[in-house]
């Protein structure tokens, strides 16, 4: 089992990758559909032995709602948006490519320098989850469209949530839910923004949000 | 108990109700209602003297039965201020804002109770998301522009404390699994065994992402455009309340540390971010030319003095705490009285504005006192709180940092008053066009009121207000 | 002693199919018949009994283009497993048989720009930009293979360990394969990266270089890029099934249809995607080595 999270949490670097490396938004949002739903798969190969109805539950609603829901608001944003393709963005494609690989480096390098909890199952968790919050602050950091910016803080938080699967003991799941609420509220909130400003500035660029300045 | 329990719901009832509610004139008094169950219910608290809990993740405790005072004190100022507001407002819909509002309430008093890690987090994500719809109110493309700035900043922000809260489970699970994980109670005890490099990886994410709610600097950018572009009644909550919770939420990650030891890795942070804030404040609010991002600047200054109050300890402390009284009552004159001043010119540039004494004379007033309270002058309470983080500061002998502190309070004294005298006096300008409407008694006793509350603090503190910033104070050195 | 040239001879006869193999794969999802099987033995035997023209302009470069780079990539396949048995081997002959094929495009390249046309400069610059990024990824996946196997000799690496059959290995395994598959399709000049089949000026990058030859010139390059092709294959094909021992008849028939296959993928991705724009190789290049170094990291835990 351990092989099969191994296989799912490079998964989820590939798609980091893949939204650093691609420009349309409808394929970066699928990617992102695809990680959610790995990672809701993640928690019943990484805790074999605390198999539960609870526990799957959690996978399923985990695999619901990042995996269809926040999706789904997102490809109602750009479609009311008609906006099919992302800019070249502040560092480019390419450089964006080559920055994911380096952040996955810096990733692995720093996870190596925190002494690993002696309950996980998987070695590769923490560098994964580390690697998935620094790509993810780069596409907000990058990004030249507003949607694209929600995607990389969806990717933010998967990021975040790889790492806290290796607390399952320590978290109990009221907050789990709590955390997932609360994320499914951002986005919503994000998606309903971004058609305001849709319909204010007639575009969802990054570049016309420049009227607030010193 | 119940009292706890009424306390985190009344909010959320009346929110129901006044989205009933389908008259926009009769809304705005849900707030005042809920506002006075609210303040009336703390009152409660503090004369039974009572310590209310809801099995352990949700009890009362000296620091955040300061807090919640201060909650419920602010929110009923602004519910009055809001009726006057909402009524010269009547032709925006209010029903979004007075909901979030009232969520907002019941948000920030789950915060004050909550002494679980993870159950701060979801409270405080909870007022993120409850803030942001208020900032919009105004429906031009700017607010939009802030409201999305804020969003997505306060929300990653938010994110990476997310994260240290996961370093902390990790921190504190280390050795294995334990009973009551995160929670605050349980924590404290067993701080020795904490795993070192988690809680410093803890530490550092929480201070960044607790930090970008407080408005450090440099985690602070969200803060000219929101402020800006918000009511003055937003800008009021948002600098009195919300920011009192962020700094709750680092004082009991300072308690986790001072349990642990490891004070002598987080005081120079948090020091350091103090400063830096002050820092950017100072350097920003000169040449500053729109009243309401000077306010905005305003705060982040004194979020970094409340941190650097934290990060020296001992005396410094409680004048920390004794400041986030100070800060959040003359805040809300300022912002109010910003308000009435906006609405009246109908323009944000201060150059625009002169003579606010001559056209709004109780605004103007106000204004003008707000200022010299903000900026630390006797006899208002903000000397009293600044002069004892001095004295702390002086005490331990760090000279370095006595003169950065004194040296940015006296280049934003400077910052401020250039603005602010402008403004204030000198001939009002001869417009053909009429001016926006002058002051009603709903508009300006709100800002009286906590004027007036500041000038006390900083004449006579109550011995129970003192008694309850000492035990707060002892809470987070560690002190019984 | 010339039983171990046999995999050599196997190489020199039947590269020429693959080609073949490639362009029926085609021309069956086209609904056609395509050319047949054998169509390049009957191309090269027609163009060496042909004579070649040499412009005034070119020196020795352009005549020994063609057969230095036959002759590297000759060498090169010398190092090649092909079904578990290599002719030559010694450690370190991984980096001769990169640079032997290096050698080939340095040698096509100068070629190309003998010429003094700029047509061919043209291709030759593109053709050394997707170098850039393909060269890379290749050493990186060969770091990874000796990190894993401890060693660095071509034929050990792919002989020895059974990444296929490791469960523990497959991720790995997957990003591998992919980057080498990517790394394959840019070296051999197949879509998406290039497209054979075209011969407009702005779409042309292998094939450009190539224009001005004739005659048993062009009998030698097409000769070389059907070994090159051939080589990199067996490569792939080792790396999902390592062959180690059994009777030579086994292993080879087991061997052939499993590069027949690869193949044939090969064919199936040229008919069914498009050949990329200019500008959006290097990213299709740069995703294939970010993937590969990824695989890096996770092989160096």
């Amino acid at each position: 089992m351990e092989h099969f999270a191994q296989l799912l949490l490079i998964s989820v670097i590939l798609a980091n990758l893949f939204v650093l490396g691609s420009h349309p938004l409808g394929a970066c949002i699928r990617a992102v559909a695809l990680q959610g739903i790995a990672l809701g798969l993640l928690p019943l190969c990484l805790h074999p032995d605390e198999r539960s109805i609870h526990l799957f539950i959690i996978a399923l609603g985990m695999i619901g709602l990042k995996g269809c829901v926040i999706p789904g608001l997102l490809f109602r944003a750009i479609r009311d948006a008609a906006i099919r393709k992302e800019q070249e963005p502040l560092i480019g494609f390419n450089t964006g490519l080559l920055l994911g690989a380096v952040l996955v480096g810096l990733g692995f390098g720093i996870a190596g320098k925190l002494p690993l909890p002696p309950y996980t199952e998987s070695s590769m968790v923490v560098p994964v989850a580390l690697s998935t919050v620094m790509m993810g602050l780069l596409v907000i950091v990058t990004r030249a469209k507003i949607l694209s910016q929600a995607l990389g803080y969806l990717i933010l938080e998967n990021g975040i949530y790889t790492f806290g699967l290796i607390l399952a003991a320590g978290l109990p799941g009221l907050i789990e839910m709590g955390v997932l609420l609360d994320i499914f509220a951002g986005v919503f909130i994000m998606g309903t923004v971004i058609e305001h400003i849709h319909r204010e500035f007639g575009s969802i660029s990054a570049h016309k949000l420049v009227n607030l300045k010193e | 108990m119940t009292v706890l329990v009424l306390l985190i719901l009344i909010p959320v009832v009346v929110a129901g109700v006044s989205f009933a509610i389908r008259s926009d004139a009769w809304r705005p008094w849900t707030l005042v209602v809920a506002a006075v169950l609210h303040t009336s219910l703390v009152a409660s608290l503090w004369f039974s003297n009572a310590w209310p809990s809801i099995g352990t993740w949700l009890s009362l405790d000296p620091a955040g039965k300061v807090v919640l005072s201060l909650i419920s004190a602010l929110f009923l100022a602004a519910s009055v201020y809001a009726v006057g507001y909402l009524h010269r407002r009547l032709e925006r819909p209010n029903r979004t804002f007075v909901t979030a509002l009232l969520f907002f309430l019941s948000a920030t008093s789950v915060v004050a109770f909550s002494q679980h890690f993870g159950l701060l987090w979801v409270a405080l994500e909870a007022t993120t998301l409850a803030s942001a719809p208020l900032l919009y109110f105004n429906h031009n493309p700017r607010s939009l522009e802030a409201t999305w700035k804020y969003l997505l900043i306060c929300s990653v922000g938010i994110a990476l404390a997310l994260l240290g809260t996961f370093f902390l489970a990790v921190a504190d699970t280390f050795q294995g699994p334990v009973d009551g994980a995160l929670l605050l109670p349980a924590m404290l005890p067993r701080a020795g065994s904490l795993s070192v490099p988690w809680l410093h990886a803890a530490f550092i994410f929480l201070l960044v992402g607790y930090g970008t709610k407080m408005g450090l600097a440099p985690m602070h950018t969200w803060k000219p455009d929101a402020y800006g572009e918000a009511p003055g009644l937003v800008g009021f909550l948002l600098s009195g309340v919300l920011t009192s919770c962020a700094f709750l939420a680092l004082v009991r990650l300072t308690q986790v540390c001072q349990a642990a030891g490891q004070m002598d890795f987080a005081r120079p942070l948090l020091i350091l971010l103090g400063l830096l804030s002050m820092g950017v404040a100072a350097v920003f609010m000169l040449g500053q030319t729109d009243y309401k991002r000077m306010l905005a600047y305003s705060s982040v200054e004194h979020m970094g003095i409340l941190t650097l109050g934290l990060g020296l300890g001992g005396l410094a402390t409680y004048g920390a705490w004794l400041h986030m009284l100070n800060n959040g009552l003359a805040k809300g004159v300022l912002f109010l009285t910003a308000g009435n001043i906006h609405r009246h010119y109908r323009t944000k540039t201060a150059s625009e504005v002169k003579g606010v004494l001559h056209r709004l004379p109780l605004s103007g007033a106000l204004f003008m006192a707000g200022f010299i309270a903000i900026t630390g002058s006797p006899p208002f309470g903000l000397f009293m709180s600044e002069f004892t983080i001095l004295r702390g500061a002086i005490g331990n002998g760090r000279w370095g940092i006595v003169a950065g502190y004194l040296g940015c309070l006296a280049v934003i004294f400077i910052g401020m008053a250039r603005i602010v005298v402008l403004m204030v006096f000198g001939e009002p300008p001869n417009d053909e066009t009429a001016p926006g409407p002058k002051d009603s008694f709903l508009t300006t006793c709100t800002p009286f009121v906590l004027l007036a509350a500041v000038l006390v603090l900083g004449l006579y503190i109550p011995p129970w207000l003192d008694h309850s910033l000492q035990a707060a104070a002892h809470l987070v050195e560690g002190l019984p | 002693m010339l039983t171990t040239f046999i995999p050599l001879g196997v190489t020199l006869v039947a590269a020429p199919l693959l080609p073949g193999l490639i362009n029926k794969t085609k021309a069956a999802f086209a609904g056609r018949q395509g050319p047949p099987l054998f169509q390049l033995y009957f191309d090269l035997l027609k163009l060496l009994k042909k004579g070649a023209v040499y412009s005034r302009v070119t020196t020795w470069i352009f005549r020994a283009g063609p057969i230095v780079s036959l002759a590297s990539v000759i060498v090169a396949a010398l190092f090649v497993p092909l079904a578990g048995h290599t002719v030559f081997s010694f450690s370190g002959d991984v980096i001769a048989f990169a640079y032997l094929l290096g050698l080939g495009r340095f040698f096509t390249v100068l070629a190309a720009l003998d010429t003094g046309s700029s047509f061919e400069g043209m291709g030759a610059s593109r053709e050394v930009t997707f170098s850039i990024f393909a060269e890379p990824t290749l050493f990186i996946i060969f770091v990874i293979l000796a990190r894993v196997t401890d060693s660095l000799s071509l034929s050990r690496m792919l002989t020895q360990v059974p990444l296929f059959g490791m469960p523990s290995m497959a991720g790995l395994l997957a990003l591998i394969v992919f980057s080498l598959f990517v790394v394959c399709l840019a070296e051999n000049s197949r879509i998406p990266v290039d497209d054979p089949a075209t011969h407009l000026e702005l779409t042309m990058i292998h094939e450009v270089m190539v224009l001005d030859h004739g005659g048993p010139d062009l009998a030698f390059i097409l000769y070389g890029a059907s070994i090159k092709l051939f080589v990199m294959i067996a490569i792939l094909a080792h790396l999902v099934f390592p062959m180690q021992g059994g009777s030579p008849v086994q292993t080879g028939l087991v061997f052939g249809s499993l590069m027949a296959l690869v193949t044939i993928v090969i064919g199936i991705v040229e008919s069914a995607m498009a050949r990329l724009r200019m500008i959006r190789v290097p990213r299709l290049l740069m995703a294939a080595c970010m993937i590969a170094f990824f695989a890096m990291i996770i092989s160096l835990r």
